[in-house]
């Protein structure tokens, strides 16, 4: 894979990004001030905004120069995660609230 | 004309190529199976069985620390596998010891909630929730200590073999696994601990 693209400057810009994301939904349930909606918003993209961050700067995928071989088994992982678990938290969700 | 040493180099390089692309994939299906576990612990989330409810369980103070001390393990063990790129064998090692302090006080801050939660009366066959809490967060717990066994075993290597080219390949799957777990660690913080206490 790309073993020669890290550098010391992706890491730390990594890490600093990575601290951001991490102290904003802390702080924002720490003190929690806003609506249950808007929390879950928060923590919900900043997680995922996260997860990119570590994917770009600790783990060094990038669509350009990433192998297609990785970038297909990334992408079909993440379509496999989206039905499984999409589907399983629907159908269960659903079947609660018959079964109420 | 090619020479044997050639041949056997390329060899080589052609293998390990082809490994990291097989670890690769045992990443991603690893990352599936913490995806269904997921969707287990949300799916359980209510069934806590008139047993102790999340909310009086997790201390955000303590999960804090935790992410801490993975997000910088994670860094540092960037700083090692930087290090072995550039053959500087003494400070790669440094790095790996200051990655494995962070990842030991992971576990052992985990280990010490669990232990705390068990006592309070709290383990995981008192309710569904429960059970789907332990299986989760001891599965990540788990990896991190095998992660940790991973970098006392390249440590022993890097001392041992040197930087070669083998050793060096071998670290940085070390790599992608490690920076994976803290991956799965942000779905674990985002998921299980944070909608707690909102």
């Amino acid at each position: 894979m790309q073993e020669h693209g890290h550098s010391l400057k992706s890491y730390i810009t990594g890490f600093i990004l990575a601290v951001i994301l991490t102290l904003i939904p802390f702080w924002v349930v720490w003190s929690s001030s806003f609506s249950a909606k808007l929390l879950f918003g928060i923590i919900t993209l900043c997680a995922l905004v996260q997860v990119l961050v570590h994917l770009r700067f600790f783990l060094n995928i990038s669509l350009k120069h990433t192998g297609k071989d990785y970038l297909t088994a990334l992408f079909f992982a993440g379509v496999l995660i989206f039905i499984m678990v999409g589907g399983t938290i629907w159908i269960l969700y659903d079947l609660n609230f018959r079964m109420m | 004309m090619i020479t044997v040493a050639e041949l056997i180099r390329e060899h080589e390089e052609e293998s390990l190529e082809n490994r990291a692309y097989g670890f690769w994939l045992y990443l991603m299906t690893d990352a599936i199976i913490f995806a269904l576990l997921f969707a287990t612990y949300v799916t359980m989330f209510s069934n806590t069985a008139q047993g102790p409810k999340p909310v009086d369980l997790f201390d955000l103070q303590h999960v804090f620390i935790e992410t801490l001390c993975l997000l910088i393990s994670s860094v540092t063990f960037g700083f090692a596998f930087l290090a072995s790129v550039q053959k500087k064998l003494a400070s790669s090692v440094g790095w790996l010891l200051i990655t494995l302090v962070f990842g030991l006080s992971f576990v052992v801050l985990e280990v010490s909630e669990f232990l705390e939660m068990i006592n309070e009366g709290a383990g995981p066959q008192k309710s569904g929730y429960l059970s789907a809490f332990f299986t989760l967060v001891a599965t990540h717990g788990l990896h991190v200590s095998v992660g940790m066994v991973g970098i006392m075993m390249m440590t022993c290597q890097i001392l041992f073999k040197g930087l070669t080219k083998p050793v060096c390949s071998r670290l940085f799957r070390l790599g992608l696994f490690w920076h994976f777990l803290d991956i799965v660690w942000i779905g674990i913080f985002s998921v299980v601990y944070l909608p707690v206490f909102i």
